[in-house]
């Protein structure tokens, strides 16, 4: 795999509670992705145009303010509506057990609640793609040598 | 390569997906790169690129995002390349300059693409060339790119614009440090951002020192007086402005606006804009040239016989000239 793999992690709701995304961005930069943070406060419009034009492969939502059943399919929808089907969509935050299948049905690939591992994550990020931990860590090509 | 002809007349007709695809491509650099490049050629040249370079945190991307407001106020379209650096130890980056670009992000004549600073500098360089090209022959009539101010590939690609504003705010902690002769260098319009903060008078009198006097001047520096020398302007018949700016209020933005239109008109004038041209198009096909027979030298040569010579270096048994020799024999 030549090309780095590029994650954007967003936000969608209108509270504050940032900590959680700002940690998983910090984990998967450090793992070796390409990671695209957004900030508070995104629409779903504006977390799949950030998407779309990032040409990224996965998304991550962070979610914890309740409003997850209406929040995480509207963003898989607006992804769909720019042809966006081949990305990643994953998301953490404060989600009870009983609504993961409904937002699996969504197009929600994998939901991770507080406490889980970063490695647990990339993990599953590597084994959705093929590929090994280590081979995230490719530092570009030295002067050819 | 009718893949890419499709991709790139789509992303011409505006399809953004298109866009961000083919700019991948570019990104990827290689052969695909490469065609994309030469469909894309013909259509470039139309573009204003401006540049916008300075220390982490002065309030580059917010500014960005103020003055792309401005100019989508005037129904100009915008394209913008944000880079931030890649870890040099896992190749990861963390890309937040969309946070203060939420303003513009959502809107159909703006384009935000955030670029990561990858392995090789040089290939960083010529991919943001490519991509600033790609934005221009797909229509964008202003171009900017944000790069942090700290080391040869900004003002690398610092250059690659028409009109290149540096950045500084107060408060950023040792004011001498921050400000670098060699990035003033490169400046054509010089911005104090954060005119709002204390401190701000001082850095806009540090940068006036720096940049009218040939001699050295002295200022207040930690509470003691210091010397520090003055930058000597290369271009002749421009005078570097200095502006103030708000850009969380956009106060002193349509001043920057003024000086950037003063600055292209200049450049058009003066025929300096057609002497940088030059120089930048004859700078990248030496560029790539040079890779390109590096690359033809290592294929050839092979690496057993590169490696060879580079232990008999370490002996002291040739010189570098000597290897050179036997390299292009
Ligand atoms: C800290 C906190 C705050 C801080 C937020 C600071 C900040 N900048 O983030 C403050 C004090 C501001 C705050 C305010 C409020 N909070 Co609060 N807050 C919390 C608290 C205690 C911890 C959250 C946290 O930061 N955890 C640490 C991070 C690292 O963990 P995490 O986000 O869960 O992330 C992990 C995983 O979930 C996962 N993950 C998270 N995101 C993602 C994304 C991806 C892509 C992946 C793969 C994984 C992943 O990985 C992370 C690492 O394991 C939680 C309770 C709790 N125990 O979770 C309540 C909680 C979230 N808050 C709650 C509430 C109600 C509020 C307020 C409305 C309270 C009020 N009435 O004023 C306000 C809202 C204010 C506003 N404007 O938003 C409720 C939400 C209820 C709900 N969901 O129905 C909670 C659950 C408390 C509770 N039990 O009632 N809060
Ligand atoms: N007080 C003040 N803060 C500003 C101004 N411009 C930007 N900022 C803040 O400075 C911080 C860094 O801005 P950012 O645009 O991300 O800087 P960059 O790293 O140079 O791109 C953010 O918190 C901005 O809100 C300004 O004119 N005045
Ligand atoms: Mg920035």
């Amino acid at each position: 795999m030549s090309r780095k793999i590029r994650v954007l992690i967003a936000k969608p709701g209108l509270d504050g509670h940032d900590r959680g995304a700002k940690v998983i961005a910090r984990a998967l930069r450090d793992a070796g992705f390409e990671v695209i943070y957004t900030g508070l406060r995104q629409t779903p419009e504006m977390i799949a145009e950030a998407a779309l034009q990032e040409d990224v492969d996965v998304v991550g939502l962070s979610i914890l303010s309740g409003a997850h059943m209406t929040l995480l399919p509207r963003v898989v929808e607006e992804l769909r509506k720019r042809r966006l089907d081949d990305v990643l969509v994953i998301a953490g935050g404060i989600i009870p057990e009983e609504d993961v299948p409904a937002l699996k049905a969504a197009g929600i690939w994998e939901v991770f609640g507080p406490g889980t591992s970063t490695e647990a994550i990339v993990r599953f990020i590597c084994d959705h793609f093929g590929i090994g931990p280590e081979d995230l860590k490719t530092v570009g090509e030295s002067i050819a040598l | 390569m009718p893949d890419l002809q499709a991709l790139f007349e789509s992303a011409r007709e505006g399809d953004r997906r298109s866009l961000a695809r083919l700019l991948s491509q570019l990104e990827e650099g290689g052969e695909t790169a490469a065609q994309l490049s030469a469909l894309l050629f013909p259509y470039t040249g139309n573009a204003h690129v401006i540049g916008i370079t300075g220390p982490p945190g002065s309030g580059k991307s917010t500014l960005l995002n103020a003055l792309t407001r401005a100019y989508r106020e005037r129904g100009e379209t915008v394209g913008i390349i944000a880079v931030d650096p890649s870890s040099p130890f896992t190749g990861g980056a963390l890309l937040g300059d969309r946070i203060r670009m939420q303003d513009v992000a959502g809107d159909p004549g703006v384009f935000i693409r955030s670029m990561a600073t990858r392995g090789s500098l040089g290939g960083l360089a010529r991919a943001a060339r490519e991509i600033i090209r790609a934005l221009d022959a797909v229509g964008f009539q202003r171009i900017m790119v944000e790069t942090v101010g700290a080391g040869q590939v900004e003002v690398d690609i610092a250059q690659a614009a028409d009109t290149v504003i540096v950045i500084q705010a107060p408060g950023l902690g040792d004011e001498i440090q921050a400000i670098k002769a060699g990035i003033l260098e490169i400046a054509d319009i010089l911005v104090v951002n954060k005119a709002d903060r204390e401190g701000a008078a001082a850095t806009l009198h540090i940068l006036q020192s720096m940049l009218s006097l040939s001699q050295p001047a002295v200022i207040r520096h930690h509470g003691q007086a210091m010397t520090i020398q003055g930058v000597k302007s290369s271009r002749e018949g421009w005078t570097p402005p200095i502006l103030q700016t708000v850009a969380l209020s956009g106060r002193g933005v349509s001043e920057l606006m003024e000086a950037i239109e003063r600055h292209r008109a200049y450049l058009e004038e003066s025929g300096e804009g057609e002497a940088r041209r030059r120089r930048r198009i004859a700078e990248e096909l030496a560029a790539l040239a040079r890779e390109r027979l590096w690359a033809r030298v290592v294929h050839q040569v092979g690496r057993a016989r590169l490696d060879g010579l580079v232990d008999q270096l370490l002996r002291r048994e040739i010189d570098l000239h000597t290897a050179v020799e036997r390299l292009l024999e």
